[in-house]
């Protein structure tokens, strides 16, 4: 009898791209669900329309490029993209806004570099940055936590209809991120502000719930191997150090550490940005490095730097160094210097 | 010697379902002499065995049929009585596909014994080293836990080596294999004894048999052959956890004992010799009993076989007459695999006979095995790294094996991997990682090869240069030392002399020239 020739090994576990990601759709639902209830409808449009967008471009290039729709369509990694992308902008983003950032998010950092698995940069927060130079205003208003939102119709005239966010009176407000920065500038004491009403219990009201979320839902990931420990570890652990320094330092300059670690995008960025496996360090010493690198940025663009938050320019800069991180903490093999 | 003080462990490995009750009920069977077996003068790592047989010939059971050409390289015998049908090339379970020289013996099913064998040796300890690796050289044992190295030769520390521990593999790692289980519940006595004659020969002391612990059965009965029968060696069993690959030879020691083989040498460097539990038995026969090795005890298992079980079978018996024997194929039956389903090979056809190495033939539909999925790019996740027992970079292999950048995929250590398959089987991407590493070896050797071609051929027009050049310096040498000569006898005046005939000679010789040329012009 003849039999077909297939390379060993012969079984495989139960594992595949579009597991992975999907897992990791699912571990963001929690997280999403409390912005939604914190931000409103603005968060849903946000969603629906970045994945909308990125699933259409990712289709459009694949296409272009002859590739198998149904094999990278499938794995879904453009709605991850997309989703991420919809939690980083401000929620009621105009749909030209997130229309430009998914593009530039898939098109440009993306399916240019090769497509899934080849792009040196995190496609989100490739389009987010684009956005956040480009309309900076746009990006930078955020609806306040507790009041109550506007109306359904106005949200959709603001996503849809070109009404701008800024003109809603009392719809958008400082958050705690950017009150810590422009209050400090003022020079005013952070035990002053820290009871306003951009603050809550740890971090920035209302995102600090969802931030614990994102917690829980990351540390699902790791439990089931969607994503390894090292490079959230490593991220929180980078900008904890660092903020507990300095706050030991003043504590009246510089925020908490546990403030830092539960304001914008601190647990979003460390869980499910960060540990992009395509652009991130891949030996494990290398995550570890490359978690603490981006730990550190973003407490230095935060408190330094020019913008509010430092996630997605802290990741993009790391994922710069990832090549060359990876190039230096190879592990030791076996049998290589061993002592025995 | 500290062996299981410490619970050590290697990097990595996998949990892998055992499946080890699809065969591990029965026990070994002898599976009913074929017709024809067919035996392949390499059923081992070194030189092919020269016949010492023709066609035609009668050949009695046990009689060897084709010697150990060198150091490196194992007897065969004939594991039953027959005539000789034909020594000739046919299909033999590498995973090349490649046919190699095999005897193929057509058997008469009287099972004569061949009247020349050693005389058996129940007090082994009376017999010294060099007696006991003679005798185990000659009845032909390699060893049975798939390597199939000369097992005389392992067991020989050379001169200047320090070894302290024997090791006897147990731990049967790989999903589905439970010839060895078996032979630990049915043979212990062979097995414990073989090893105390491993060690006599070794000249140490201390043996260790590692077993999985999923194997408990095996474990006790070990335990109690040993309390009975180990006498002048401490041989201790240690249960080990099951993961995979322990069996692995670099891992299991590395459990056992918390030392790593260096990547170029082997477990001697380190001070251990290790055999496969089933190498101990068979070296208990060659000593005890005068036996040769002739059969082995093979897994014939997974869901394409209507009833899997262990057999004893001849060496040399086709893998469709033990399939046979098994009750058949069962209609989904999907692939033949010879080994395990991690490391073994698929077989394309089961025409190839059970060779000395072979420990499993599974028959696997697609409930044993996960069928071929089409690969999609590596996304660097890094999950091929986490599993690795070497702790090599799999992916960074991957990229630089499909680069062809062979510097790169050397420089990480391309030759330390073990090819145990843990990187394939938990990428998402399902890239066939082990694949591109072969290819990447394969590449690696050809040109190696060709470089070494290249040089010799340097050599040798280097050496022809200077041949050359030798040969002109001696010529000026010996007209030199006739000037001298020359010189010498006849002073200047001879000298002189010895000009002017030779002007004289010039001169004529212009002569003759001008005046043929004067001939031509007219």
């Amino acid at each position: 009898m003849r039999f077909s020739t297939e390379s060993s090994p012969h079984i495989a576990l139960d594992t595949s791209v579009p597991l992975i990601m999907r897992r990791l759709l699912l571990a963001l639902v929690p997280g999403t669900l409390a912005l939604f209830w914190f931000f409103g409808v603005g968060v849903v449009t946000n969603v629906l329309l970045a994945v909308a967008f990125c699933v259409g471009a990712e289709a459009a290039i694949l296409a272009l490029r002859g590739h198998s729709l149904r094999l990278f369509l499938g794995d879904s990694s453009a709605i991850v993209t997309g989703w991420l992308l919809a939690l980083a902008l401000p929620p009621l983003s105009p749909w030209w806004l997130i229309l430009v950032a998914s593009f530039f998010a898939i098109v440009v950092a993306k399916q240019l570099y090769g497509g899934l698995g080849y792009n040196p940069f995190n496609p989100a927060m490739v389009g987010y940055v684009v956005a956040l130079i480009s309309f900076p205003v746009d990006m930078t208003s955020w609806i306040s936590a507790t009041d109550p939102g506007p109306s359904l119709i106005t949200s959709l005239a603001v996503v849809f209809g070109g009404d701008s966010l800024g003109q809603l009176d009392g719809v958008t407000a400082a958050t705690a991120l950017d009150a810590a920065k422009t209050q400090v500038a003022l020079g005013r004491m952070v035990s002053e502000f820290s009871d306003g009403p951009a603050f809550g219990l740890l971090g920035a009201v209302g995102t600090e719930w969802a931030a614990v979320l994102f917690l829980a839902g990351g540390v699902w990931m790791i439990s089931q191997g969607v994503t390894n420990w090292q490079i959230p570890v490593s991220t929180l652990g980078g900008l904890f150090v660092i903020a507990f320094f300095f706050w030991l330092l003043d504590s009246e300059v510089f925020a908490s550490p546990v403030f830092h670690l539960f304001s914008g995008g601190t647990m979003l960025g460390a869980f499910f940005i960060a540990t992009d496996p395509v652009s991130a360090s891949t030996t494990p010493r290398g995550r570890l490095v490359f978690g603490a690198g981006i730990g550190i940025l973003v407490y230095i663009i935060r408190t330094w730097g020019g913008y509010p938050d430092g996630v997605a320019f802290a990741v993009l800069l790391m994922n710069l160094m990832a090549p060359t991180i990876d190039h230096y903490t190879r592990p030791r093999v076996y049998g290589h210097g061993a002592e025995g | 010697m500290t062996v299981g003080s410490k619970p050590w462990r290697f990097h990595g490995g996998l949990r892998l379902a055992g499946r080890r009750e699809v065969s591990t009920d029965a026990s070994a069977e002898p599976v009913p002499i074929p017709a024809t077996l067919i035996l392949p003068l390499q059923q081992h790592i070194g030189t092919r065995a020269k016949p010492l047989v023709s066609v035609g010939d009668r050949v009695l059971k046990a009689q060897p049929i084709a010697e150990a050409d060198g150091y490196v390289s194992a007897y065969l015998h004939a594991p039953t009585s027959g005539r000789v049908a034909a020594i000739k090339r046919l299909p033999v379970p590498h995973p090349s596909g490649l046919s190699a020289r095999c005897i193929v013996i057509d058997t008469d099913g009287e099972e004569t014994w061949w009247d020349q064998l050693p005389e058996p040796c129940s007090e082994y300890a009376a017999l010294d080293a060099h007696e006991l690796r003679k005798r185990i050289r000659s009845a032909g044992i390699v060893g049975l836990g798939g390597a199939a190295f000369p097992s005389a030769v392992k067991l020989n520390p050379g001169p200047d080596r320090k070894l302290d521990l024997l090791v006897l593999n147990g731990a049967e790692c790989e999903p589905y294999i439970t010839c060895d289980d078996v032979l630990m519940r049915t043979r212990a006595r062979e097995v414990i004894t073989g090893a105390a004659i491993m060690c006599r020969s070794l000249g140490i002391e201390h043996c260790v048999v590692g077993i999985e612990d999923d194997m408990p059965a095996a474990i006790g009965a070990l335990e109690e052959a040993q309390s009975e029968f180990a006498r002048d060696a401490d041989i201790r069993v240690q249960p080990v956890p099951t993961v995979y690959p322990t069996g692995g030879e670099k891992q299991l020691l590395q459990v056992l004992t918390g030392r790593e083989v260096p990547s170029d040498g082997i477990p001697a460097d380190i001070g251990i010799v290790c055999h496969n539990v089933g190498t101990a038995a068979a070296v208990y026969d060659a000593i005890a009993r005068g036996l040769p090795l002739m059969h082995r005890f093979v897994t014939v298992t997974g869901h394409g076989v209507r009833r899997p079980r262990n057999v004893e079978a001849l060496l040399g018996t086709p893998v469709s007459h033990l399939i046979e024997h098994c009750g058949g194929y069962a209609p989904d039956v999907a692939r033949l695999i010879l080994g395990g389903p991690m490391m073994g090979f698929a077989a394309s056809t089961d025409e190839v006979p059970i060779v000395k190495g072979t420990n499993c033939v599974l028959a696997a539909t697609y409930d044993d095995i996960t069928p071929v999925r089409t690969p999609v790019p590596c996304i660097r996740c890094g999950a091929c790294a986490e599993v690795c027992p070497v702790t090599l970079l799999p992916q960074q292999l991957y990229w630089f094996a499909r680069a062809k950048d062979f510097d790169k995929v050397q420089d990480y250590n391309l030759f330390d991997c073990i090819e145990c398959g843990c990187c394939a089987a938990v990428c998402p991407s399902h890239i066939p990682l082990v694949q591109y590493y072969r290819y990447a070896k394969t590449e690696i050797w050809t040109q190696e090869r060709e470089r070494q071609k290249s040089d010799m051929a340097r050599r040798r027009f280097d050496f022809r240069l200077e041949r050359i050049e030798a040969d002109q310096r001696a010529r000026e040498e010996r007209l030199q030392k006739k000037k001298k000569a020359l010189d010498t006898a006849a002073g200047t005046e001879g000298k002189k002399a010895a000009i002017e005939a030779a002007l004289q000679r010039v001169q004529e010789k212009k002569r003759a020239q001008a005046a043929r040329g004067d001939k031509e012009d007219a």
